[in-house]
């Protein structure tokens, strides 16, 4: 996939709740390709970092900038979050909505949800009532339901949380598919084994702000930060 | 205790034999409060769904307006919508009044704000659930508002018959906007009222007994339909 995306510009970029600093100031370049996790401890704002990349968090100071204009690029996004969203639907209605919402016919759109329920594992649950799903399947169904629109960027917001190790695996493997038929994935997570497992780069996150941006190789072997450093060997950061 | 009997036994006779007169009144009952409650309902969803995706300044003032006006009385609304139709008044021109469309303007009145109300409490809750999802698809407003409106049915359904119920159940407005016109704007509710006026205890009793029976027949069927109570639904 030829990314209109990237390269993403973050400059100073700052986001505040009732005057505190949440995250910031943020300043990295992300290049479109592979696998970005961002890591760190519980309240160093990865959600909140995440959701300021995708912009459903306020810009307070600073600029994000994708190769493309910005409502162009919130069109080529998709979100995943911890708790996934179920629409009060069906499995297929909540796999059709995304296309829906675009103007795609309905027949279109209904072949396009039993092609994506069968890979990501749903086709015989296609009629169940999406928010009676267990979490390991309506978080499958929420990964589904990102990638039919073919974005070129998903944000994952901690996906395997609170999930089992089979569901984490599958999530895993949809999730590598993904990203080798050139879907750009940036998820937090708090699992170091998931992230020596995805990552192809990663963000370390402490405080609101980036200690360290580096390929997940160097980062894992070598990290630069005392802070990195404490964290990879289970220290608690304060 | 006698009248009550005779009342159940005389709503039975009626019912069975399909009396004339009581078939006619009840379908006009039924006629005008289903006409208001579809015209109601059209204002007071989109309503609703729209206060609970918009933040603008006026939003909350509107929110405990609507609240406030679900205890609006009934004869108030009538005694306006009588103004505003009678002859003199600035409709006058459209010789509504005494006719059943003036009944229902004067339900849709009355159940406008309760129907807003409870449906913006279910839509908002709904809103709080859906917010970052629909955001995050970058979905229009128009998109929103028919997402909630859909997704949210079933709760909107128990607003629109809370709606119906009150509209069905209303005398002091129509009795004031319809007359009570024989064959014309009398509905089961006006009927009531003249029977008692003239002592007819039994039959009032017997008019009250159907527009029960009437009201739960319509809810039990509109349940029915929209199967709010199969399992693995919402």
């Amino acid at each position: 996939m030829v990314t209109q995306l990237f390269p993403l510009i973050v400059t100073g970029a700052e986001t505040r709740r009732r005057g505190k600093t949440l995250v910031g100031p943020v300043d990295l370049q992300l290049e479109g390709q592979g696998i970005t996790v961002v890591i760190g401890p519980n309240g160093a704002g990865k959600t909140t970092l995440l959701r300021m990349l995708h912009g459903a968090a306020r810009l307070h100071a600073g600029s994000i900038r994708w190769a493309c204009p910005t409502e162009e690029a919130r069109h080529v996004q998709a979100f995943v979050f911890q708790r996934p969203v179920m629409l009060r639907r069906t499995v297929e209605e909540n796999l059709i909505y995304p296309l829906r919402i675009r103007g795609v016919a309905k027949a279109d759109a209904r072949a396009q949800a039993r092609d994506w329920a069968e890979r990501v594992g749903l086709d015989q649950m296609l009629d169940r009532p999406a928010p009676a799903l267990s979490g390991g399947e309506q978080q499958k169904l929420a990964l589904a339901r990102a990638l039919i629109a073919k974005p070129e960027l998903i944000f994952l917001d901690e996906p395997c949380a609170s999930l089992d190790g089979r569901a984490t695996r599958e999530i895993e493997e949809i999730l590598h598919t993904a990203a080798a038929s050139g879907t750009r994935l940036i998820l937090s997570t708090h699992d170091m084994g998931q992230a020596r497992r995805l990552a192809s780069d990663v963000l370390f996150l402490f405080k609101g702000r980036v200690h360290e941006a580096a390929p997940a190789e160097s980062f894992f072997d070598t990290p630069q930060t005392p802070q990195a450093r404490g964290f990879l060997r289970g220290d608690i950061l304060e | 205790m006698v009248d009550l009997w005779q009342g159940l036994a005389q709503a039975f006779w009626m019912v069975v034999t399909l009396d004339p007169e009581l078939v006619e009144i009840a379908a006009r009952s039924l006629r005008v409060t289903l006409s208001a409650l579809v015209v109601a309902s059209a204002i007071a969803l989109p309503l609703a769904a729209f206060l609970a995706v918009r933040r603008f300044r006026a939003r909350r003032l509107i929110i405990a307006l609507l609240n406030a006006l679900m205890g609006l009385p009934p004869v108030v609304v009538g005694l306006i919508v009588y103004v505003l139709l009678s002859r003199s008044g600035p409709l006058g021109v459209l010789g509504l009044l005494f006719t059943p469309t003036a009944m229902v303007i004067a339900q849709v009145i009355i159940i406008v704000p309760l129907i807003a109300s409870i449906a913006h409490q279910s839509i908002r809750d709904l809103w709080q659930e859906y917010h970052d999802l629909l955001i995050s698809m970058n979905v229009t407003q128009w998109q929103k508002v028919r997402t909630l409106l859909w997704d949210a049915r079933r709760a909107l359904l128990t607003a629109a018959l809370a709606g119906f119920g009150r509209a069905i159940g209303e005398v002091g407005a129509i009795m004031i906007v319809g007359g009570n016109i024989d064959h014309a704007t009398r509905v089961l509710t006006t009927a009531i009222a003249l029977e008692t006026g003239k002592g007819e205890f039994a039959l009032a009793l017997a008019l009250g007994f159907v527009l029960i029976g009437l009201a739960i027949a319509v809810n039990l069927s509109i349940h029915w339909l929209s199967r709010t109570e199969q399992e693995g639904r919402w």
